[in-house]
């Protein structure tokens, strides 16, 4: 079903592409040696090739090239050989070489393509154009002083890869979904951590409307925005700002804007470069980069396994598409499980971490990524399950004690005393009691009313604490009372 | 190729050249005069010839993933015309 | 003997023979810079108190027994060289006050090697120009007179006037230079001394302020082809802190110099006789290649067909780069900033840009900026990028046939500061000669080897290929040898 928006005139079609910008995960910066860290004190982390001083020369950073190679492989892109940096050319107070080294003319990774799943469980492939990898630019700080601008130049000269999407994108929900899975891929990589908040990844969104059946009309190009729910707020807000230009018989002119993330509108930029003329041209600093097969082969043997591949692996191992889904969606969350179903039953594992586990992270307001039971503690819980030490219900008892005290699940079993009993002797005694005290109940039971069976399993049980092991009470309970 | 003043104009606004209105035409003239003699370029048959942007090495070397600079904000900074602090100052920039 | 006086390696022998020390040998040229300079205008800074401090460190340092190869030797930069805590302008306003927190590559290797620095040369703005007018802080004066019009001031070349200007009138014992299209070259010419721009890649850019990335290259001006390789010696090597530094074994170049010529084959290319060059320089070529063939080279007539298009071609490079290049100079971060009340960013930037560069800057910027610009782009870079190739093609096909290749080095002597200046093209002629091998990377080496009807110094170039600078070497000192050039420019240390 094709995503439409109800206009006064008919349905209107979104047509999206999206340009992502992600900080390369490294130590140091594409072209200089000054660090990458988020949040350092302003200008701590400028070299003087960073800040355009006379005479200061790009050296390029090995782990930067490596992590884009990685990331094309991730998205099953063409790896270029042969790629070449280009200077882009403009005045901005945060650029300070008064260009940005880029790659126009020839991209490292060419095609490539995303997978999305939608809500309605449908998948649809999205075409990545090209991955380049580029500068960031410094930043500006507007309100720090009432007359002037402050300029810090930490980011400037970071390295980062531009992914570039194919205008495949039909509904906001489907750019969520490309943006989510791009970023699942990326972390997988551990090629871009992927924190939106601190600027590890921005959107640029371009949005153009049409009727079914036309070829693509003007688009805007909504710049920087900060948040998948702000992605998605602005591909709508874009649209049907579009659609209202149209339907009032106006033309919607091709430009750049902001999503006002306050109001849910775009608003046109009013500082717009005059006339965009980059004069781009290969950068004489910087010889083309050229880099072997035989690395890329490298690389690429090394990779990580990848969401799909890991979500079919899983389903393959008995968990339900949800269950592999859901445990796929963070890589950390995909190593937990790995942990705790290593050598065990998967499909109880399964169970445990996207319930008992899931819901402690939950009540406890922890991450996966420090998670309030070790998957280690986890893992032996489920042995002392399998071993028939515990049963379920104690178990989950067990389980809550770890989540209070931190500790193993053994060292809980032996200060409380929760050994699950399977002494089949011991456990006849209790029974035995449990119907010399009720006799009467006995009597009815053997007179043919057979539901009372599960009362004497319960008193025993009762007796117990708990701890008798059920099958075993259920033998017991069956024989004795004949 | 000759370029007329309004040209003249957008180049200097692109170069960030201010332009007193007297020099427009003087830049004229000398700008026509250096692409004029330029021109003859047009005139060289170049076709399948690789263009080539630099004399030096085919391949870009790679250095390694380690910090090496920065920490030297006060150096950094000791030059600017307007330092804010940790900052480098400039009149307000509206988006 | 005036200290003065010595070639480079001479003052290296007496240094060494303690004849004389290095405080002395600094303080005789601080001497005749103190006298000189205000004319001839070839040093924009000394640094007088740090060369004398240098210099008695370096004779405390010989007596300890450890010399290095530049032991006291006093020489001086040219000022697009950054220089670390001694301010570099690039001769332009725009980088008024500008304080260089770190050292070139270059110049950290001639201090390492024992080098003292006497100061800072004057240029064209931003080594733009041949005739060293453009620097904004006035034009250098050739050390050299016209013998029949002797109160002419003439222009000493560019854009390294001031370094030619100050080996040749003995206010250092030699230079640092750059070559971008012919600035090493053409000056050294104008000058009566050698000079040296090496192959694409020899020397590091690092801390150069740069004009066009790809042309730019650093090098020596001296008195003698020896000492050129002397320092070049120093200068060259590779540095991984620039991506086009090349990773090969710098040779001992001094030791090529005296090798000779026997059996080497030296190209004469067709291209190079220019209509309206002066007879005395055909005249003066055809006698450096008699030179050549005496000492038992063998000189063939070779073809670069595309050579007229070199100029132009450059002329579309070289700015278009520089266009970019200059950019960062925009009142921020260093350098001079230009507001009026209410001046927003923009208005800062175009102030600045204005009043800072020069006339010869802002032509350079606005065509660099002209040829990459939305749909000139194709007609003119892309088009320049590929005859670029075709000349670097002319070239490897010559090098099949020959060692080297040996032209005039100027299509003119030093002209008169107030000649040909009316137009920019008439100016960029100059380089005819030189930037071919700017544009394909190779090295040059030109030779003081005669002197026209006035006297004044003529020179011819040796092009060698790609990192053989040994050869150029070679035949610049069989040319140096033969041609015994002893003629003194007119104003030069120990004389009125
Ligand atoms: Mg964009
Ligand atoms: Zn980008």
């Amino acid at each position: 079903m094709t995503y439409t928006i109800e206009g006064r005139t008919g349905p209107w079609e979104i047509v999206v592409g999206l340009e992502v910008h992600a900080q390369v995960t490294s130590h140091a910066k594409l072209f200089s040696g000054a660090a990458t860290a988020f949040g350092a004190e302003p200008n701590s982390q400028v070299s003087f090739v960073d800040a355009g001083f006379p005479g200061m020369l790009p050296v390029i950073n090995h782990e930067c090239v490596a992590q884009a190679v990685r990331t094309g492989l991730g998205l099953n892109a063409k790896v270029n050989l042969w790629s070449r940096f280009d200077r882009k050319n403009y005045f901005y107070a945060d650029l300070p070489q008064g260009y940005q080294i880029s790659q126009f003319a020839h991209p490292i990774i060419g095609e490539g393509v995303v997978e999305i799943t939608l809500a309605d469980g449908s998948a649809k492939n999205i075409g990545v154009t090209r991955l380049h990898l580029e500068q960031d630019a410094g930043k500006s700080l507007h309100d720090q002083h009432p007359q002037k601008s402050f300029i810090d130049l930490n980011r400037s000269g970071v390295a980062l890869m531009e992914i570039v999407s194919e205008p495949d994108i039909r509904s906001p929900e489907e750019a969520g979904a490309y943006l989510t899975k791009l970023r699942q891929i990326l972390r997988y990589l551990g090629t871009c951590d992927g924190n939106m908040d601190e600027g590890s990844m921005r959107a640029d969104v371009n949005v153009s409307v049409r009727r079914a059946g036309e070829g693509y009309r003007t688009r805007c190009e909504v710049k920087n925005v900060n948040s998948i729910r702000f992605v998605m707020q602005s591909v709508e807000a874009e649209a049907r700002r579009q659609i209202e230009v149209f339907e009032t018989g106006g033309t919607v002119e091709q430009e750049t804007r902001l999503f006002d993330t306050a109001r849910g509108i775009t608003r046109s930029m009013r500082s717009k470069e005059d006339a965009h003329d980059y004069r781009y041209f290969p950068d004489p600093d910087l010889p083309p980069l050229v880099i072997a097969q035989s690395w890329v082969d490298q690389l690429k043997a090394a990779l990580p396994e990848l969401p799909d591949v890991r979500r079919a692996r899983y389903v393959a191992m008995g968990l339900s598409p949800y269950d592999a889904h859901v445990l796929t969606l963070e890589r950390e969350t995909a190593a937990y499980f790995e942990e705790v179903a290593a050598g065990r039953d998967a499909k109880i594992a399964a169970n445990w971490v996207t319930g008992d586990l899931f819901a402690a992270i939950n009540r406890t307001k922890t991450s996966i990524a420090a998670p309030p039971v070790p998957a280690a503690h986890l893992g032996a819980l489920l042995d002392l399950l399998a071993d028939k030490t515990l049963s379920g219900t104690l178990a989950k008892q067990v389980f809550e004690a770890m989540v209070e005290e931190g500790k193993s699940p053994g060292a809980i079993v032996e200060a409380r005393g929760l050994r699950q009993v399977t002494d089949s002797g011991a456990i006849e005694r209790i029974v035995a009691g449990v119907l010399d005290a009720n006799t009467d109940k006995v009597a009815e039971y053997r007179s043919g009313k057979d539901k009372l069976f599960g009362f004497f399993v319960g008193q025993t049980m009762k007796a117990m604490q708990g701890k008798g092991n059920p099958a075993l009470v259920n033998d017991a309970v069956k024989k004795l009372l004949g | 190729m000759s370029l007329d003043t309004a040209t003249v104009r957008r180049i200097a606004a692109l170069a960030r050249i201010r332009l007193e209105a007297a020099e427009v035409e003087r830049m004229q003239t000398e700008l026509n005069d250096i692409l004029g003699w330029i021109e003859q370029l047009q005139a060289v048959d170049t076709a399948g010839v690789e263009p080539m942007a630099g004399a030096g090495a085919v391949a870009l070397r790679m250095r390694e993933d380690v910090v090496t600079d920065g920490g030297v904000a006060p150096r950094v900074l000791a030059n600017a015309p307007d330092r804010e602090g940790e900052y480098f100052g400039v009149p307000k920039v509206v988006e | 003997m005036h200290p003065t006086d010595f070639t480079l390696a001479g003052a290296a022998e007496a240094l060494h023979e303690g004849l004389i020390s290095s405080v002395e040998l600094t303080q005789a040229h601080l001497d005749a810079i103190a006298a000189l300079n205000p004319r001839l205008n070839a040093f924009l800074a000394v640094t007088a108190e740090a060369a004398l401090r240098e210099a008695a460190a370096s004779d405390a340092r010989r007596k300890r027994g450890d010399a290095r190869p530049l032991e006291g030797l006093p020489i001086a930069n040219k000022d697009l060289f950054c220089t670390e805590g001694v301010a570099t302008t690039a001769a332009s306003r725009i980088l008024a006050g500008f304080i260089p927190p770190y050292e070139s590559t270059v110049t950290a290797q001639l201090r390492r090697d024992g080098a003292v620095f006497l100061g800072k040369l004057n240029c064209d703005e931003f080594a733009m120009g041949s005739s060293n007018t453009t620097s904004a802080f006035g034009p250098v004066e050739n050390p050299w007179r016209r013998g029949n019009d002797p109160d002419a001031r003439l222009v000493p070349g560019g854009s390294s006037g001031g370094s030619a200007a100050a080996v040749a009138a003995r206010l250092a014992l030699a230079a640092t230079a750059t070559d971008t299209g012919g600035s090493i070259r053409q000056p050294a010419a104008f000058c009566g001394i050698a000079g040296i721009k090496p192959t694409y890649g020899r020397c590091s850019r690092f801390g150069i302020v740069a004009f066009a990335s790809s042309l730019d290259q650093a090098g020596p001006v001296a008195r003698t082809v020896e000492d050129c390789a002397v320092l070049l010696r120093s200068m060259a090597g590779f540095d991984p802190k620039d991506s086009t530094s090349a990773d090969v074994p710098v040779p001992d170049f001094a030791r090529a110099c005296g090798r000779g010529v026997k059996g080497l084959r030296i190209g004469v290319p067709r291209e190079y006789r220019l209509d309206g060059t002066p007879p005395e320089i055909a005249a003066l070529w055809e006698q450096g290649l008699q030179w050549l063939r005496a000492e038992g080279a063998e000189t063939v007539e070779i073809s670069l067909p595309h050579t007229k298009y070199a100029l132009p071609t450059y002329y579309i490079v070289a700015p278009a780069e520089a266009s970019s290049n200059l950019a960062r100079y925009d009142g921020v971060r260093f350098g001079l900033r230009e507001t009026v009340a209410g001046s927003d960013l923009r208005d800062l930037y175009e102030r600045t840009r204005a009043a800072g560069f020069g006339a010869e800057v802002k032509r350079r910027i606005l065509i660099g900026t002209y040829v990459l610009s939305a749909g000139y782009y194709d007609a003119y870079y892309l088009q320049a990028q590929k005859i670029r190739a075709l000349i670097k093609r002319d070239f490897d096909e010559a090098f099949g046939r020959v060692d080297a290749i040996v032209t005039p080095a100027t299509p003119s002597a030093a002209f008169g500061m107030d000649e040909k200046q009316d137009d920019p093209v008439t100016m960029y002629l100059n380089d005819v000669f030189t930037v071919t091998a700017n544009l394909a990377g190779l090295p040059g080496l030109a030779v003081p080897a005669g002197l026209d009807h006035q006297g004044l110094p003529l020179g011819l170039q040796v092009i060698g290929r790609a990192f053989d600078e040994e050869t150029v070497f070679a035949v610049g000192g069989a040319i140096e040898r033969a041609a015994n050039f002893r003629a003194l420019p007119a104003i030069r240390a120990g004389v009125g």
